[in-house]
């Protein structure tokens, strides 16, 4: 038994692949046969995450969820700011600016609108909920955009990893909200064709959320509402923890 | 080759994440601001030139698209390492800060569409 904890000890990273792979098939399944694809995999896969970090932080009384798990500390390297940041800017590769142009100015609108709608409205329910600080309502805030606005502008801000993982529950409300609700309000919203794609794409933002919404309301806007989704994030990187903090910090 | 497209990626990582400690330096934040989005942006004008130029081979691409489809799997691991327990502590405020704003942001949707160019499909 010992040889094995010091094995993994030596291998953690690997290890995690390892545990992640099987996090995201097990969500796989229980998202084709218990959800019939309404929630997507990688919502409950992230709900998951959040699940065994609570575990963690339960039986350890850490702050780095289930990484502070010895067994597990490789997830912690996996999950951590370098790796993430570094798949995150991948994920530009699917977007072009030249399409994204032809679109028109609503798609390029609807990114700043979702944006900013998300934040301040997300600022204004936490300030009604009563957080008072800048940084605080900022990362919560800037977690009302998608589940990696809130803990990249929580880091930068240097918000309290509680607030952090508050910040990313937010966005996974959201992401799980618009993947199951989608195919039921398109009608209403008008949501049947490309450029409506697009803008629903860049005012909604959040990728897994978006994606799985598409996929289940017409499979053929999919592309469209990623390319400005694709923005969304990097974007909400950008301007949540710089301009939007800095207007913030002058209203308060 | 496959390197040169995870080259590429982390040299826009890198460029990024130096404008975004500058940035941070620069408005007196003691952390990285927009590393991540600047460096996004980076890789969308590098990709759409080196496409132009013809630069890019399909072994180039996978390197990148590698790491494209390692993200939900990295988010995953980093919604595993936060600290949950706390912030259950005040769940009410995830759901409501979570859904108020995108609910507001739906509704307006169709007041955006009517502005679009008209649909050609």
């Amino acid at each position: 038994m010992e040889v094995i904890l010091k094995f993994i000890d030596k291998n953690g990273l690997i290890f995690a692949f390892f545990v992640i792979g099987i996090i995201i098939y097990v969500s796989e399944i229980i998202s084709k046969k218990l959800t019939k694809n309404t929630v997507p995999s990688p919502a409950i896969a992230i709900i998951f995450g959040l699940a065994i970090a609570y575990f963690g932080g339960d039986i350890t009384g850490g702050q780095k969820g289930i990484a502070d798990v010895k067994l597990f500390a490789g997830i912690g390297q996996m999950g951590g700011s370098m790796f993430r940041d570094f798949a995150i800017v991948s994920t530009a590769l699917g977007a072009s600016l030249y399409v994204i142009m032809r679109a028109g100015w609503p798609a390029i609108l609807s990114l700043f609108i979702g944006i900013s709608f998300s934040f301040f409205f997300g600022v204004i329910i936490a300030r009604l909920y009563g957080y008072t600080d800048a940084i605080s309502l900022a990362t919560l805030g800037a977690g009302a955009c998608t589940y990696i606005v809130g803990p990249v502008t929580g880091a930068a801000l240097g918000a309290s990893s509680d607030l952090i993982a508050l910040s990313i529950a937010t966005g996974v409300v959201k992401a799980v909200f618009v993947a199951i609700s989608t195919p039921f309000i398109a009608k209403y919203i008008g949501l049947n064709n490309p450029n409506t794609a697009m803008i629903f794409g860049g005012i909604i933002g959040t990728n897994a959320g978006v994606m799985a919404g598409l996929a289940a309301t017409d499979p053929k806007l999919v592309p469209y509402g990623a390319l400005t989704a694709t923005f969304y994030t990097g974007l909400g990187c950008l301007v949540c923890p710089s301009l939007f903090y800095l207007i913030l910090n002058s209203i308060l | 080759m496959v390197i040169y497209g995870v080259g590429l990626l982390s040299f826009c990582y890198l460029v990024g994440q130096i404008l975004g400690e500058l940035l941070g330096k620069y408005i007196g934040v003691e952390a990285n601001v927009g590393g991540v989005g600047f460096a996004m942006l980076m890789l969308i004008l590098i990709n759409d030139w080196f496409e132009k130029k013809g630069f890019l081979s399909e072994k180039m691409i996978s390197g990148i698209s590698f790491w494209n489809q390692m993200y939900i799997p990295i988010i995953v691991a980093m919604a595993a390492t936060q600290n949950v327990k706390v912030a259950l502590s005040s769940g009410l405020i995830a759901v409501l800060v979570g859904l108020i704003p995108v609910i507001i942001c739906l509704a307006a949707i169709p007041f955006l569409s009517k502005f679009s160019p008209k649909n050609n499909n």
